[in-house]
């Protein structure tokens, strides 16, 4: 009995201390630990188990190794010394003979043409320092220590875009760079930037239109979102390409890039406004009504309460779709523009680069997924962050 | 609980004026084909505590939510604070300032904590600056008795506490009338007291209020007059007393004896 009583007093104690929400839950207990404990756990649970860990090892077993060796270990990465008797030439394939490895030496030569596609070379600095404030600015917006997030917003989005244009574009001063000689990782950050902050925007314009109950509102947005779901991205940038000049008096160009761009985002926007709108859907219609029973008005009820909410509800899909996206605007070779992929390849069909394809193809994969798998795991960090229930904290 | 209720409070609580606050006029509303409210008089004076019961489906959320718009009604007329609720936009909002709703579940703003929920409105909607509006939060929060919560997140509070925020979320508008729809239903039966203790407490503000409810010691305590609804009508009404001693419909009686007998 005294035993009994003694326990209460100290459960008691211990439920002061732990009133929820102030604290993380503590992982429950651990049978067995240490690397064995858990090989056994997770790796060799049951006999099925057991042999798809071995075939694993062994696949892996297969790939890794020559991988290695290719890549690193046989692979050429500068420029042998000249040979007695040899010409002096430019790096080129041949260069890389001696080694059964990957020539990265192509790539190494090829960078610059990579990076700026055919950009004027003396005003590549122009480009440096857009890239510069670009990585500055996002490592701002997204850094949990970096304060004053709105007026950085308000750079980033309404002084940026300008800044950006005219130290790429140039004029009032500076020489003009026309957009056809716009390429490679400078486009294709271009074009998925342009269209992953245009994207986000328009396309929770047409869910929110598309859940109106004005009817034309209604209409016009499934049309428009329905239409471009239904059609592939390649023939809206041939549409874009090709129609739209008919559609614009005679006499007003339209440029190659802007087209392109335009295709882009409505296209990304459209997928956009329909995860929006599933996350829309998610949220209970009570969170509406206690919103309106304040006296908010619709923007404001959106823009407080709903979006916020449905938004975060959406962070996986509208990643992905931003993921997507980047990725989708390699179509654009298509169209005739060499961004990040359509470069890298042509470089590795020049006379004296051919056979590099192999290690242009690897490159531009690893370019893209570092990028991609960097929003994605931001876009994870972002939901744990926003999660506000009572696992927070 | 009812007489735990009862002791000391029918006192404290003034009695109503004589001065309209809400009318409604021979009020319909249909679902489609289904008829949900079939003429509707009723007339709320200012400071008047009205307590309206009746069987599930009688259509009592439907009523009080037309009075702040949240559904609309197709013929008849509501007057609230003077102004008539038509498809005005500006007219709507205008009352909808002035009304306070406290729903059965909370709807409170998951990604808001306690303090972000109570000042929203007032700096959006009444153009508050934050730090009164903050202030005003704070004291309210003082009232519903949980000042200490203030930067927690409605998903880390019980239900009772919740409950208590929605009010206090409410009170915030400084509202002329305050509407609640079974605002003790969803919770657990030992967090009833406090969230009831609560609304006792505003009673003895003063407050016009409007509550949907079973909680029949509630009636008796603070309610002015006790409404039944059946089948989209308002059937009986009177002060509670007579109201619970002698109804006079079959249809109440049936009711009380069923609800009573819980
Ligand atoms: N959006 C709607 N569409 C169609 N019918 C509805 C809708 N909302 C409510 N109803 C119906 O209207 C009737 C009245 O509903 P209401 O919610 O007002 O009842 P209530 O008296 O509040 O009941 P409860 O005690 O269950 O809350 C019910 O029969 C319900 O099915
Ligand atoms: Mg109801």
């Amino acid at each position: 009995m005294a035993d009994i009583s003694a326990d209460t007093t100290a459960n008691n104690n211990l439920n002061a201390q732990m009133e929820p929400g102030l604290r993380p839950s503590l992982p429950p207990p651990t049978l067995e630990t240490g690397a064995v404990g858990w090989l056994r756990h997770n790796l060799f649970s049951s006999w099925v188990n057991a042999i798809l860990t071995v075939l694993a090892l062994y696949i892996l077993y297969l790939i890794i190794p020559p991988f290695l060796a290719w890549a690193v270990f046989d692979a050429t990465w500068t420029v042998p010394p000249l040979a007695a008797g040899v010409e002096d030439h430019p790096p080129q394939f041949a260069d890389c003979r001696a080694n059964a490895g990957a020539c990265w030496i192509f790539v190494e030569a090829r960078l610059p043409q990579f990076v700026y596609g055919f950009y004027t070379a003396e005003q590549r600095w122009r480009v440096d320092i857009v890239f510069l404030i670009l990585a500055v600015s996002i490592f701002g917006l997204l850094s949990e220590r970096i304060k004053r997030k709105k007026e950085l917003a308000i750079f980033f989005f309404a002084i940026f875009p300008i800044l950006a244009f005219w130290l790429l574009y140039g004029g009032l001063g500076l020489e003009v760079v026309e957009t056809r000689l716009w390429g490679g990782f400078m486009l294709t950050l271009i074009l998925s930037g342009i269209g992953i902050v245009f994207s986000l925007p328009l396309g929770v314009l047409l869910a929110l239109g598309r859940r109106s109950d004005l009817p034309v509102v209604h209409m016009l947005c499934v049309v428009m979102i329905e239409f471009v779901r239904g059609v592939p991205l390649i023939t809206i940038l041939f549409m874009a390409n090709v129609m739209l000049p008919f559609f614009l008096p005679p006499g007003v160009e339209f440029n190659v890039l802007l087209r392109v761009l335009l295709g882009v985002t409505i296209f990304a926007a459209a997928y956009m406004a329909e995860v929006v709108r599933g996350g829309l859907q998610a949220l209970p219609k009570g969170q509406y009504e206690g919103a309106m029973a304040m006296g908010l008005g619709y923007w404001q009820m959106m823009r407080l309460i709903i979006l916020p909410q449905a938004l975060r509800i959406a962070i996986p899909g509208i990643v992905n779709n931003f993921i997507s996206l980047t990725q989708d605007t390699t179509l654009v070779a298509i169209v005739g523009l060499y961004d990040f992929l359509n470069i890298v390849r042509a470089g590795s069909r020049d006379t004296n680069w051919l056979g590099t394809e192999i290690e242009g193809y690897v490159f531009c994969a690893l370019v893209y997924w570092i990028f991609c798998f960097a929003m994605s795991r931001y876009s994870m960090h972002l939901e744990r962050k926003l999660h506000t229930g009572h696992k927070k904290r | 609980m009812a007489q735990a209720l009862n002791q000391g409070a029918a006192q404290a609580i003034p009695a109503a004026s004589d001065q309209p606050m809400i009318q409604l006029s021979a009020v319909n509303k249909w679902y489609g084909q289904f008829h949900v409210l079939k003429d509707i008089d009723l007339t709320v004076y200012t400071g008047e505590r009205i307590v309206v019961c009746g069987p599930s489906g009688s259509g009592k959320s439907t009523m009080i939510r037309c009075i702040n718009r949240l559904e609309e009604h197709q013929k008849g007329k509501i007057v609230v604070d003077g102004v008539e609720l038509t498809h005005d936009l500006k007219k709507i909002e205008q009352v909808r300032r002035e009304v306070g709703m406290v729903f059965q579940h909370f709807n409170l703003f998951p990604h808001l904590t306690v303090l972000e929920n109570l000042t929203l409105a007032p700096i959006w909607v009444r153009k508050m600056p934050k730090k009164d509006a903050e202030e005003v939060a704070m004291t309210y929060l003082k009232r519903v008795k949980i000042p200490e919560q203030a930067s927690k997140y409605p998903g880390q509070l019980s239900g009772g506490q919740q409950q208590r925020v929605a009010i206090a979320r409410s009170l915030c508008m400084n509202p002329k009338v305050m509407l609640f729809d079974e605002p003790t239903s969803a919770l657990d039966p030992e967090m009833i007291k406090e969230v009831l203790d609560v609304m006792i407490g505003l009673a003895e503000t003063g407050m016009t209020m409007i509550c949907v409810t079973h909680e029949m010691g509630f009636a008796r305590t603070v309610a002015n007059r006790v409404i039944f609804m059946d089948r989209g009508e308002i059937i009986e009404q009177n002060d509670p007393e007579e109201f619970f001693k002698n109804p006079k419909s079959e249809r109440t009686k049936l009711f009380l004896s069923q609800i009573l007998h819980h």
